[in-house]
């Protein structure tokens, strides 16, 4: 990342810790509400990053989840260790999930991470290399021209 | 300053400092300064958790003493459904609606049957809406409220149809200018409450409109003498006054009243402030998404909970849900009529006539650039506190300190261990230069420390 951010903090997630999750959407909540970020680019931002938080709490080992802020966008860049996804298409397909029962149990695996994720972004990229992690970029315009 | 009006007063010659109300506000909206507690108005949800906690009753909720039913040439009564479970098992609506009207009031009013009519629009709005789930009911302003300050989000999610209350009031002034040929402004309506914040929600309703209420008369005011009112009541026949009971109508009193007499499948409900806060997260993060309705109050178990009730809320809850099985043995169904509920929501008759706008908290800054270096900083100041949330620089936690120092509001020396750091600093300094000028009078001492040292 070669451009300038006035701020840049990151957050560590922990797979499998199904009783923290969601913490660290909520702090990103916090901070973009507190730094004065438009409410309607918050709730985009903060689903798609809880969506993202919880795909690494649910299948990954650890990832860290970077925030970056400049006067034009918000960029978060999630990478992650974990088992990597194999078909990205597939993954993308609403609908589609490789979630357990007892994840199901719980309320997650509709299938609908990574399509929400791509929805509530204004840009998104996802890289993965099976075996080895996968990684997120979601970008979200704070100046109204930059949008997609 | 006062863009908002506060149901909730400090009475500063009896405010002692003494932090309570600072440790128990939901929204950090109290502060205490030279010892006083304030509020900051903007934060401020008027929950009223800082009155039932105020050890001096410094606190007051403003509601309306019964004095003012002289201005009016008519006066009605409008008592939350919670009153009906202030009483024992015995004492049933019928008797105590008799009691009120004995109070001076020209007429006691029977909410629950309006709150009925307004459950069956729930219902109606419910199965038509198409939008985000899910639906979050209006019922407790505080809620309103909270979800204009922490969750503006969520704002669309508020259901707008109108309080059985303001309805209530609405149709009564309609009916009685008519019937007693006298304007609509010469009848007061006055809202028996369980809460200080319906008294806000009549002086200024969370949507921006203009109230039907004239006022509120807080539960425990009228307690004592609407028990000695009712004395001298005859009691009628159990079955009738059972029979005359609107099912729906009761269970606005209680938390998850409306979802259970409603039958709602899809329906949630939850009670107190900190479980709110749990719960309108989730909604947030799109969790609850096939959940249709929530009930939420921010009083626990519901309005038989509020600040100005009298019974213990376990004992109230209880009243109000064995009457609510019993209604259901009985298969009791004094309920409005579903059809002409239908006919009037066709004509718009229950909707609110304003929109709920958001209400968000001030950023650090506006510019985005300061608001950040603000933030950067008020990290670099937490760092600096002890962060065990002692409250003696007046600020409930460490971390709002660290942001009231930021807004410059308070100043770092205020926390009373970086104080002790400053005398730390400050007694360092002082012996260094009490040693120079040992140095520069040698034989004369000035301190007995720097003469130990020399030892």
């Amino acid at each position: 990342m070669n451009e300038e951010y006035i701020l840049n903090q990151n957050f560590e997630i922990t797979g499998g810790d199904f009783s923290n999750a969601g913490k660290i959407s909520t702090s990103i909540k916090e901070i973009l509400r507190e730094i004065g970020i438009d409410h309607s680019i918050i709730i985009r931002a903060s689903i798609a990053i809880y969506e993202a938080e919880m795909n690494v709490v649910m299948y990954a080992r650890r990832a860290t989840l970077c925030l970056n802020i400049n006067p034009e966008k918000l960029h978060f860049e999630l990478k992650d260790e974990g088992p990597g996804i194999k078909n990205i298409d597939l993954a993308m397909k609403e609908g589609f999930s490789t979630a357990t029962d007892e994840m199901r149990e719980m309320g997650f695996g509709a299938g609908m991470g990574l399509p929400n994720i791509k929805k509530n972004a204004d840009r998104f990229k996802i890289t993965s290399t099976p075996g080895e992690g996968t990684a997120l970029n979601m970008t979200f315009c704070l100046d109204k021209t930059g949008k997609k | 300053m006062s863009q908002y009006f506060h149901s909730i007063r400090i009475e500063t010659e009896r405010c002692q400092g003494r932090m309570k109300c600072l440790r128990v506000c939901p929204t950090q909206a109290i502060r205490v300064r030279n010892r006083k507690a304030v509020i900051i108005e903007e934060k401020c949800i008027d929950c009223g958790e800082c009155i039932t906690i105020c050890p001096h009753n410094a606190i007051i909720p403003l509601t309306d003493p019964f004095g003012e039913l002289t201005k009016f040439r008519y006066t009605v009564a409008i008592p939350s459904p919670a009153l009906y479970a202030q009483f024992g098992r015995e004492i049933l609506p019928e008797k105590i609606l008799a009691g009120i009207k004995k109070l001076g009031f020209d007429c006691a009013y029977d909410l629950a049957l309006t709150c009925g009519e307004v459950s069956f629009a729930i219902q109606e709005y419910l199965r038509d809406y198409k939008g985000p789930k899910p639906l979050i009911s209006n019922a407790c302003p505080t809620v309103v409220r909270l979800i204009q300050v922490r969750y503006p989000e969520l704002i669309d999610q508020i259901i707008p149809i109108e309080l059985p209350r303001e309805l209530a009031a609405r149709e009564i002034k309609k009916k009685k200018a008519k019937q007693l040929k006298i304007r609509e402004e010469d009848i007061g309506a006055f809202y028996l409450t369980p809460c200080p914040v319906k008294m806000i929600s009549i002086k200024q309703p969370a949507e921006k409109g203009k109230s039907f209420l004239d006022g509120a008369i807080s539960i425990s005011d009228a307690y004592g003498p609407l028990l000695s009112a009712m004395e001298g009541i005859e009691k009628g026949s159990y079955r009738k006054a059972l029979e005359s009971i609107c099912i729906l109508g009761v269970g606005w009193a209680m938390v998850g009243g409306i979802c259970r007499t409603l039958r709602l499948k899809n329906s949630m409900a939850v009670s107190g402030l900190p479980e709110i806060l749990k719960v309108f997260d989730d909604i947030e993060r799109g969790k609850l998404r096939n959940i249709d309705f929530i009930e939420a109050y921010s009083c626990l178990q519901g309005c038989v909970g509020g600040s100005l009730t009298v019974e213990n809320l376990y004992t109230s809850y209880n009243k109000i849900l064995k009457l609510i099985e019993t209604l259901e043995f009985e298969q009791i169904k004094a309920c409005p009529d579903i059809r002409e509920v239908r006919k009037l929501y066709g004509q718009q008759y229950f909707f609110i006539k304003g929109k709920f706008e958001p209400r968000p908290l001030i950023p650090l800054d506006k510019d985005l650039a300061k608001a950040i270096k603000k933030r950067k900083l008020k990290e670099k100041i937490y760092e600096l506190l002890p962060k065990i949330d002692c409250g003696v620089c007046g600020a409930p936690t460490c971390l709002t300190f660290a942001e009231d120092i930021v807004k410059g509001e308070a100043k770092l020396t205020d926390c009373i261990f970086n104080l002790s750091q400053e005398y730390t600093e400050l007694s360092q300094e002082l012996s260094v230069l009490l040693k120079e000028s040992d140095s520069l009078n040698p034989g004369k001492s000035n301190n007995n420390k720097t003469q130990n040292n020399k030892d």
